[in-house]
């Protein structure tokens, strides 16, 4: 039989803050997942900074040379250095990560909240075509979309967060469901708050933290699903910069004995995924206990 | 006079991120065999803890920093773990609020307390099942074959109850310990429980140790009653005593602050409010709150003194009769 | 005087779903309806409080909701201020409830965890009002110090404060935009016996000073002793008792008031316990007897119980559903 913990209210901001800090860091390794995706991210933006060399500039004499001084990570084909083309390649890989889920994340939401919100028909309605769209597994799906629309950034950014929707969706309706049973949304109702606010500012604020979880793992998901899609060819397509297109170049080279070309984009996609999930774990250590209250 | 229960200086503390909190401070709890011995405080006053501290089950992030328990004259603290699982369950059993899920949903109702049969004393299939009737008809459960083979969520609030006291009884405990079964009941169902309790106390010579925060349940029920206030343990007395002649300036405040049906009395609210357990106050912990408050008891800690063989209080304002109790 | 809150015959019946519901009905059996509330009428004048009680199943619950309008009495009138509710559309009744409010049980539940005790209070203001941000600060700071909360838990959030002072900041959002008419749910029942009596004191004083009508409800006799000049006692979805409160305690008639009443626990050793007590439980309002919904349990129980009995007024104001009182 678990012992509740006494309750002791902490006496002020400051020491909650204070409290929040020391959790935080708790958590050394998430800690330093979320450093190094911040590193990346920094290194992604200031990318004409940081990168030792223009990542298109070729360099016919410099070609299929190994890790050096003057290219620490090596070159391609085309003499193009490998270490500026992976910095750059980030600003693709991040920002659509980042870019599908966070689209997906607030499509799903909105839809989730509307329909669990409502219920009656247009739930079940609703459902059903999440089921339907769910039914395909997400990769196929992702293939599908991509190959219908064509090659290009946006499309696959696209398709990734069209794959994202209906797992949103149905959590912000599952968590909708538990909460507007809660008395603190008659309570709403009671004071005269209309249904939309009732939804957004009683209701989504306390869905959200499991959506906060589940969105950092699926950014590290959307990067890998991109960089699947234009490893088999489609998507993104060479010559631009981008790790699972570096990553299938790369693939070519392995008979012929130049590995750093397969190793360090591969390495790119595997640092970052793994960063990613880090931080989700860590977010949900962080979160749970708080979520339940226990105070 | 045989101690039961003895429970002599008990200190429970509880590590927390925002810091310790001192749950439990220097309390003494006496419980003899056969009576019904009522803890009365307000919510977070550690008598939940002290509890299951009598239970051995306080954890991390819980510690019990100083004291001793002694049951029928055994140190708690002296057994194995195998040794005191026998007796919890065994020759201390409890019951707690919301019964309801407190008992298994996917196994009737009969099946959990005639498990209990076959786990503690070894009986067969046959006879669990004839003596867990005899159980639910003890606990006044009518029609008990076809309620023992009902689930908990078919059952009411106070049926459930009723389920709990009879998984409770099953091992005839020498401790029956109660915390707070009432509450959460409707007003007619909770007078009967209680009158069942008390009933059954007489009738099985289980002592009883009733956790509350409602006096009015102690004065129901009750042999005994010991007031607790923010972790210490204020004042300890026979029942009417308690409310004829009350000691401690908390336990008269406690009683002038409650509704009352049968008198025309206004009430009065206790003032002030109970002091963090996070950081309490030196001395007694009550200070902040009493009319009759001195220098001293903001610095020293009250000691219990004896006022009589049974009526103990702690408190520096106490002028009357005085033998330490230690 | 026209009374400002007029319940007449309220009703409110819930379908019951699902497969066993369906079979049962194909068979001709069981009831198709909960009836929660089923006939209700009582009347409240401005400045008054009347109390509603009974146990759980009883339907009190369900009138302050339809009251509220939370949901759609299924028949029956409700009317404030001489119009009749029941029947409006959400749009015309968003108007009303900046007059009617109410006061929720659990005052853990019934705050947005994520909304500061500030917002909290704000927000009937921010909806009903004109007052700009800065008059809304006051008010809020008003309000809070009316509860006796002081301005430095504003900003704290729920879990940051104790079970007694939520309770307060669940009052001051009711009474932030000065209604005439609020529905206390069962307001003290959460907290600690000790900590009642000040819960009890704020809401009486409150009642004064603005000339408050409340709807106290409430399975705590002792509480609403305090509280309320008239007493209703609901069982099963009925009105079985209304009087004078003082009277209702000194001479309670009808026999489930009476089981209700020595019930009540008394913080008196000596107290005699001559409980008048009513065979097993109370049954589901599915499962409701004909005739007087209290045969089966009651001790004087005769045979003209069969018989559905009205609530008739014995006396000026004393009115009782039982056909032996």
């Amino acid at each position: 039989m678990p012992v509740p913990v006494p309750a002791a209210p902490v006496s002020s901001r400051a020491a909650q803050r204070a409290l929040n800090w020391r959790r935080i860091r708790r958590n050394r390794l998430s800690f330093a997942a979320l450093c190094v995706i911040a590193l990346i991210a920094l290194a992604a933006i200031f990318a004409p900074w940081v990168a030792p060399h223009l990542p298109d500039a070729t360099d016919a004499a410099a070609a299929l040379q190994g890790p050096s001084w003057r290219h620490p990570l090596g070159t391609d084909l085309y003499g193009r250095d490998q270490l500026s083309r992976i910095i750059f390649a980030a600003r693709v890989d991040l920002s659509v990560s980042f870019g599908a889920t966070l689209s997906a994340v607030a499509l799903g939401a909105l839809l989730g909240a509307a329909i669990g919100y409502r219920g009656g028909w247009i739930d079940n309605v609703g459902m059903r075509a999440v089921d339907a769209v769910m039914a395909f597994p997400a990769f196929v799906l992702a293939m599908g979309i991509t190959a219908a629309m064509g090659n290009s950034v946006l499309n696959v950014a696209i398709a990734i967060a069209i794959t994202q929707v209906p797992g949103y969706l149905r959590l912000i309706r599952g968590e909708m469901l538990r909460v507007r049973e809660m008395e603190y949304a008659d309570a709403a109702r009671t004071v005269g708050n209309p249904p939309w606010r009732i939804v957004v500012v009683h209701l989504l604020p306390n869905c959200i933290p499991p959506l906060i979880v589940q969105a950092t793992l699926s950014m590290g998901y959307a990067l890998l699903t991109m960089a699947a899609l234009s490893f088999i060819g489609l998507g993104i397509q060479p010559p631009q910069s981008e790790w699972g297109v570096m990553t299938a170049e790369g693939a070519n080279q392995i008979v012929t004995g130049e590995w750093w070309l397969f190793l360090f984009p591969g390495m790119a996609i595997m640092v970052s995924v793994l960063a990613f999930n880090l931080v989700g774990d860590g977010l949900r250590d962080l979160l749970d206990p708080r979520m339940r209250g226990i105070r | 006079m045989s101690e039961l229960l003895e429970v002599t200086d008990l200190t429970v503390h509880f590590r927390t991120e925002a810091g310790e909190v001192e749950a439990v401070d220097h309390a003494d709890l006496e419980v003899r065999k056969g009576e019904v011995v009522g803890l009365v405080g307000e919510s977070g006053s550690g008598k939940s803890v002290t509890s299951f501290a009598v239970l051995r089950l306080i954890r991390r992030p819980g510690q019990v920093k100083s004291g001793v328990i002694r049951f029928n004259g055994v140190d708690l603290a002296t057994l194995s773990e195998e040794q005191m699982r026998r007796i919890r369950g065994g020759k201390i059993a409890m019951i707690s609020q919301s019964p309801r899920t407190a008992l298994n949903p996917v196994i009737s109702v009969g099946r959990q307390i005639a498990r209990l049969f076959e786990l503690h004393d070894g009986a067969s299939a046959a006879q669990a099942r004839r003596r867990t009737i005899e159980m639910l008809t003890l606990v006044g459960i009518p029609d008990p074959e076809r309620r023992a083979q009902q689930y908990a969520h078919q059952l009411s609030g106070g049926m459930c109850q009723r389920v709990m006291i009879a998984m409770a009884l099953a091992t005839s405990p020498e401790l029956l310990i109660a915390d707070e079964p009432t509450t959460g009941l409707d007003v007619s169902i909770a007078a009967r429980i209680l009158d069942l309790l008390r009933d059954l106390g007489e009738r099985t010579g289980t002592a009883i140790l009733l956790i509350t925060h409602d006096l009015a349940v102690v004065a129901e029920v009750c042999d005994r009653v010991a007031v607790m206030h923010a972790g210490q343990v204020v004042e300890s007395a026979p029942v009417r005593t308690l409310f004829r002649e009350p000691a401690h300036p908390y336990t008269q405040a406690l009683v002038k602050s409650i509704p009352r049906v049968d008198r025309e009395v206004a009430m009065e609210p206790i003032p002030g409010s109970v002091p963090s357990l996070l950081d309490p106050p030196a001395g007694c912990r009550y200070a902040g709150r009493c009319d009759r408050v001195l220098p001293i008891c903001r610095i020293e800690r009250p000691v219990p003194v004896r006022i009589t063989a049974d009526h103990s209080v702690a408190c520096h304002a106490w002028s009357g009769p005085r033998e330490p109790a230690r | 005087m026209n009374p400002l809150v007029e319940v007449r015959d309220l009703r409110m019946h819930f379908p019951i779903r699902g497969l066993d519901a369906l079979a049962a009905r194909l068979r001709g059996e069981a009831p198709t309806v909960v009836r929660a509330v089923d006939g209700v009428s009582f009347d409240i004048a401005a400045g008054e409080t009347l109390a509603l009680v009974g146990e759980s199943g009883c339907g009190k619950s369900t009138v302050a909701r339809c009251i509220l309008r939370l949901l759609s009495p299924t028949s029956g009138s409700i009317r404030y201020d001489g119009t009749d509710i029941a029947a409006l559309d959400e749009q015309a009744v968003k108007p009303l409830r900046r007059s009617i409010q109410m006061v929720y049980q659990d005052p853990t539940a019934s705050l947005n965890p994520r909304l500061s005790a500030r917002r909290t209070v704000e927000e009937p203001l921010l909806l009903h009002t004109r007052l700009g941000a800065a008059e809304r600060r006051a008010r809020v700071e008003e309000v809070m110090h009316e509860v006796g909360l002081g301005s430095d838990l504003l900003d704290r959030y729920p879990h940051e404060l104790s079970g007694g002072q939520r309770q307060r900041v669940n009052i001051a959002r009711a009474i932030a935009t000065r209604p005439r008419f609020v529905v206390l749910d069962e307001p003290t029942s959460a907290l600690d016996v000790s900590l009642r009596s000040r819960a009890i004191l704020l809401l009486e004083s409150l009642r004064e000073r603005y000339g408050l009508a409340y709807l106290f409800i409430s399975h705590d006799l002792a509480t609403v002793k305090y509280l309320a000049r008239r007493v209703a006692v609901m069982y099963l979805g009925k009105i079985v008792e209304v009087a004078q409160t003082r009277e209702l305690f000194a001479a309670p008639r009808h026999p489930y008031t009476r089981a209700l009443i020595s019930a009540i626990p008394v913080p008196d050793p000596d107290a005699r316990r001559d409980r008048f007590v009513l065979a097993g439980e109370i049954p589901s309002p599915t499962d409701a007897p004909s005739g007087c919904s209290l045969r089966g349990r009651c001790p004087l129980a005769q045979p003209v119980c069969a018989e559905p009995v009205p609530l008739r007024e014995v006396a000026p104001g004393r009115w009782i559903a039982c056909h032996l009182a």
